[in-house]
């Protein structure tokens, strides 16, 4: 299986090669497009600003590449945004892939949150054998509204989609590389997925 | 809901963990990566890796160790010590640390704040204070709270928070080593003033002073090293404790 994490700048991303080199697979970092066409799997993952990380794809030309990707996708934290219409952070548009906003959470909890929160109303094959309200390992200013394409929601300001799925493309808000070994389930369900 | 964190913090000299560590169980006591495995395992929330080497080869050692943890383990971890350069963090990060955490440096050129939270982002940028109370004012101090600055703890907070800090890891130098509980009427004023997540370190004793300083303290996360090292208190254990105690926590 050839699983490929795009890579276009975009932080901490040796961790996601490390977690998928525990589940016994081996991921390469690249920003080539035929590899990247080429891949089973493909990881799209990102931290950092979300004007300046769409910027970069747009100016690469990733971004078209992703949105014609027709191999399991999987966004993780900011990948996962900008999948999204639109963030709020930078005032961006993004990928278009799932119909629904990207916002800022309210001065009312501290922002960013950062640890472990629970995931619950888990529906898809990501979760296979992950209970409702497991904990994952969350870092974010920004959240994704509720909608008709989560599969997963947690809570904090209020309840918000922390993970997404449409067609082939699938996104997580938290990072399952960081997750402990409920982390690397999900993962390894993402790698097990054959369309 | 989200959880309060239990960080064990490993001090690292040359590639080594150094003083302090007393696992009877472990094959190597002086291999950081087989600690922190053996800390993941038990639940600890988050880790943190404190260099106190000052050697030329500091900075190769330093990110040959992160890629060593990040190989093996599967929880997020934080680098300080002598951190100074956006270069520095880049390697760092590059190397699989999830966030790094500055002190002195931020101190002598605060925009080095600035400058990490815009290239990495605030998620990945600590900013830790030490600060001692001197005649009621609390005061911000440097190489491990023996050189006094003129800042003010809370002043100095908020400016972090307003470069851009994404957290700030609060160590009371009047606490600290003490056992006598962490500096809770401080943390609580940072958090009611500061709109980031506060770490509370410095002055952890015994399982009731972890549950004090969520509740009185108001942290969002609890750093300590002796009493989990020297296994005076056990992560499992604490846990419990804490989530009968009522306080939230990831078990």
């Amino acid at each position: 299986m050839k699983i490929v994490i795009i890579n276009y700048g975009a932080g901490n991303i040796q961790s996601i090669k490390f977690a998928i080199q525990r589940l016994g697979f081996e991921a390469v970092l690249s920003h080539n497009v035929e590899e990247i066409l080429q891949a089973d799997k493909v990881i799209f993952p990102g931290v950092g600003e979300a004007s300046s990380a769409m910027q970069m794809l747009k100016s690469t030309g990733l971004d078209k590449i992703i949105q014609q990707l027709k191999q399991p996708v999987l966004g993780i934290c900011l990948g996962m945004q900008l999948m999204c219409n639109y963030s709020e952070e930078g005032d961006t548009n993004g990928l278009g892939i799932f119909d629904v906003k990207v916002k800022r959470f309210s001065n009312q909890v501290k922002v960013p949150q950062i640890g472990w929160n629970q995931i619950n109303n888990l529906k898809s094959e990501l979760f296979k054998g992950v209970k409702e309200n497991e904990f994952m390992y969350l870092v974010h200013s920004f959240y994704a509204e509720k909608c008709s394409e989560m599969i997963a929601e947690t809570n904090y300001d209020l309840p918000y989609a922390s993970a997404l799925k449409k067609d082939n493309f699938y996104g997580v808000q938290f990072h399952p590389e960081k997750s402990s070994n409920a982390g690397e389930k999900i993962l390894e369900n993402f790698l097990n997925i054959n369309i | 809901m989200l959880t309060k964190r239990i960080v064990p913090c490993l001090d690292i000299k040359n590639g080594r963990t150094v003083k302090g560590v007393n696992f009877l169980d472990l094959r190597d006591a002086g291999d950081p990566v087989e600690l922190a495995q053996i800390y993941a395992e038990n639940g600890a929330d988050e880790l943190v890796f404190l260099d106190i080497s000052a050697t030329e080869e500091k900075r190769k050692t330093l990110a040959n160790l992160v890629l060593h943890v990040a190989e093996k383990v599967n929880i997020p971890f934080t680098v300080g010590g002598g951190i100074s350069s956006v270069e520095d963090v880049d390697i760092l990060l590059q190397s699989g640390a999830d966030k790094v955490s500055i002190n002195s440096s931020a101190v002598k050129r605060p925009d080095l704040i600035n400058e990490l939270s815009a290239k990495f982002g605030s998620q990945c940028v600590v900013v830790a204070i030490d600060a001692k109370q001197v005649d009621d004012e609390w005061i911000v101090h440097l190489v491990g709270g023996k050189v006094p600055t003129k800042l003010n703890l809370f002043d100095w907070a908020k400016e972090v928070e307003k470069r851009g800090a994404g957290e700030i890891l609060f160590t009371s130098m009047n606490n600290d080593g003490t056992k006598n509980g962490f500096a809770n009427e401080a943390l609580a004023k940072l958090s009611n003033e500061l709109n980031i997540p506060i770490i509370a370190s410095g002055g952890a004793g015994n399982m009731q002073h972890f549950a004090d300083t969520f509740k009185e303290g108001k942290a969002d996360a609890a750093l300590a090293a002796s009493v989990f090292h020297f296994k005076e208190i056990a992560i499992p254990e604490l846990k419990s404790f804490l989530s009968k105690e009522g306080v939230l926590v990831r078990r």
